[in-house]
């Protein structure tokens, strides 16, 4: 028991008798180690910071987007045929097991008006309450808006933090009256900072409203708003279609008129609504393939398409683009993790010259404690203990140099850090394996040493 | 009692295809508690002999004994452990550790020793040796900072801290003023009388080697006088 710590002290002592030495050996070593240290830091930092851009991009969502348009096989791209209707998206939440949150999304892009600022919001959406549960979004002051105002279409919106410093300044915002293109809106809640998503899009930017409210009184692309001051006074019953509603003109109509018994005994089917596209928030990860194949089965069945028919619909998962961040990010780490490992090796390269050179410098001693009575392996022994030992300590140096590196990064470059237990372990065990490796050649060469000869070694 | 005997002792060195014989067959004894010079011309074959009696090497042939035990046919290993036991080194070149205090340097032999010496008990021993050499003031001085004598003291102790029991000392003041050298063999005289230590000097100094009461010669590498102590004995 008393072996070891003996022959550190005289580790210690002999690496004490030439500190200059011993300190520029183990600076290799210090800049190998801090060097790993600082690297997978960075590194860890950066990936928790993707994986958690992505979770606030919606982690396990599903999108679905109506399909393409075509005319004369021109394509109008992606989203431009309406297809997905608000009841496409009651039914995924009704049938798709794994779906948590459905959220319809209609969209919108106009001018916000509030007493005599204005504001062009990068979002305007009309959704349902799932939204927030979908996006993970929780409000931080006031209210989200019921189901009841959902279905009502109700004048009330939340909106963004960048919304309400553009429009209210320091004011509080909830309570506010403002107005949507035409559509006044009471502000009932303002969501909580989200900051900017991966793409760098202001996700703060934005209006969220019920999407009856959206879609009716601010994009007014449905003709079943008749008259907006009037659908606003009797939320809830929309008013009947008619092209005049829609495009108003002096004209007098040309269609006759429906009498109210008309209108009782035949009863316009409602003319289909359409939702720019639909949030889905499976439960887990693991679920999301089986949740798109059965989104899938039940739009090809509800909208009916037969095989061999093109989708009108398609649906993206945020995993697929989760994992290729992860696998991004995971390779940049591996990558930073060879350049440490090399410098460490460069440091354990520097380490073995230097104890050469200890070994030639220190020949008439290792003479001396062999004519006293050393063993070869003793000798073995306490270079190798020597070596060791700057390695530890030039370890954990490293280790505290890595730390002040990722502290710099993280204070002056504001990026992302993440202490790594791991790291900490991996890199003493490096360098006290490096200490062992390239230690053992020198200490092999000093234990070989002729006693005679290196005694009279000048 | 012969605490060192050798018997026939060759030493042949390999250069190539030459072989250079060294020592020609040498055969001496020397008893428990003598006090003897081992004197020759450089090239006699003196150091290589004094080598063999360090157990720093081994013979080509012939046999020696140390203490009763054959130690010609030792390995490295056994050797380097009779000698932390039996055999006290010192140097013409002194050979202290740099930057180490004269109690460290003192105490560096025990690092090796088996079974372990525990470090109280070790520090005791080395400040008491070193008081005996006159130095038990200059316990944490470093070697250059004291002088060649007292660097010499200094590598006495250490010789001693194992309790050996033969000192071998190799021209131990050539390198000191002639009033140092006195000093220093006037010590080794005492410890010889006062401590009973078998001290053996190897010097090629005439007047170093009237210090010894035996003076054992070498040349070419044969012993020419002062092979066995009788004289020595005789007069006791």
């Amino acid at each position: 028991m008393r072996v070891i710590p003996g022959s550190v002290k005289l580790a210690f002592r002999a690496l004490r008798r030439n500190v200059l030495r011993s300190a520029l050996t183990t600076l290799g070593i210090v800049i190998g180690v801090g060097a790993v240290i600082a690297m997978v830091e960075i590194g860890q930092g950066s990936k928790r910071a993707v994986a958690e851009s992505i979770q606030s991009l919606g982690a396990n969502n599903l999108l679905v987007m109506p399909g393409q348009a075509a005319s004369g096989g021109v394509s109008f791209g992606g989203g431009t045929s309406p297809t997905l209707t608000p009841d496409d998206a009651d039914a995924i939440e009704r049938e798709v097991s794994s779906a948590v949150a459905v959220a319809p999304v209609v969209r919108a892009r106009t001018q916000v008006v509030a007493g005599n600022k204005n504001w062009v919001p990068l979002y305007i959406y009309g959704t349902s309450t799932e939204f927030m549960t979908v996006r993970d979004w929780p409000v931080a002051e006031g209210r989200a808006f019921s189901a009841q105002e959902v279905s009502g279409s109700a004048g009330v919106c939340l909106i963004g933090n960048t919304v309400a410093r553009e429009l209210f300044g320091n004011e509080p915002a909830v309570g506010q009256l403002i107005r949507v293109n035409t559509a006044p809106m009471r502000v009932v809640g303002v969501l909580a900072k989200k900051g900017a998503n991966t793409f760098g899009a202001d996700q703060d930017d934005i209006v969220l409203a019920p999407w009856r409210t959206i879609k009716f009184k601010v994009s007014g692309q449905s003709a079943q708003t008749g008259n907006q001051s009037a659908a606003a006074a009797q939320p809830g019953q929309p008013a009947p279609a008619s092209s005049s509603a829609r495009f108003p003109s002096q004209q007098p109509s040309p269609y006759p008129l429906q009498s109210a018994s008309q209108m009782v005994n035949y009863p316009a089917p409602p003319p289909p609504t359409f939702v720019d596209q639909i949030l889905v928030k499976v439960d887990s990860e693991a679920d999301v393939p089986t949740a798109m194949r059965q989104i899938t089965a039940l739009l090809y069945e509800r909208h009916r398409i037969r095989a061999g028919q093109p989708d009108d619909f398609n649906i993206r998962d945020t995993a697929e683009l989760s994992q290729a961040a992860v696998a991004t990010s995971q390779l940049m780490s591996g990558l930073l993790l060879a350049v440490a490992l090399i410098s460490l090796v460069v440091g354990g390269v520097g380490i073995m010259n230097i104890m050469l050179v200890s070994v030639t410098e220190r020949t008439r001693e290792i003479g001396l404690r062999m004519a006293v009575g050393a063993r070869p392996g003793d000798i073995l022994r306490q270079f190798l203990i020597e070596a060791v030992l700057l390695c530890l300590v030039g370890g954990a140096m490293g280790v505290l140099a890595g730390w002040l590196g990722s502290w710099a990064v993280r204070a002056f470059l504001h990026w992302r850090t993440e202490p790594s237990l791991p790291a900490v372990l991996a890199a003493v065990g490096v360098s006290a394996f490096v200490g062992v490796a390239f230690g053992f050649y020198p200490a092999w060469k000093a234990s070989r040493l002729d006693p005679i000869d290196a005694l009279r070694f000048e | 009692m012969e605490l060192i005997h050798l018997q026939d002792v060759q030493k042949t060195y390999h250069l190539g295809d030459l072989d250079v014989p060294v020592l020609k067959g040498v055969s001496l004894s020397v008893r428990r508690g003598e006090l003897v010079a081992l004197m020759g011309a450089s090239g006699s074959g003196k150091s290589t002999l004094m080598n063999i009696l360090g157990c720093l090497d081994r013979p080509t042939s012939g046999r020696y004994w140390l203490d009763g035990v054959e130690v010609s046919r030792l390995s490295p290993e056994d050797r380097a452990a009779v000698r932390g036991r039996q055999i006290g080194f010192v140097f013409q070149n002194f050979n202290l550790l740099p930057r180490t205090s004269a109690l460290d340097n003192v105490l560096m032999p025990l690092s090796y020793a088996r079974p372990r010496v525990a470090d109280a008990a070790g520090r005791d021993r080395a400040r008491r040796l070193l008081d005996l050499v006159g130095l038990g003031d200059r316990l944490d001085h470093h070697p250059s900072q004291l002088s060649g004598g007292q660097q010499q003291r200094v590598a006495i102790a250490r010789s001693l801290v194992n309790d050996p029991s033969v000192l071998l000392a190799d021209e131990p003041t050539g390198n000191l003023d002639s009033k140092t050298s006195a000093e220093i063999l006037q010590m080794f005289r005492r410890l010889n009388a006062d401590e009973g230590l078998t001290v053996i000097l190897v010097t090629h100094d005439a007047g170093v080697a009237a210090t010894a009461r035996r003076v054992i010669h070498i040349r070419d590498g044969l012993i020419a006088a002062g092979a066995v102590g009788e004289t020595v004995g005789a007069a006791r």
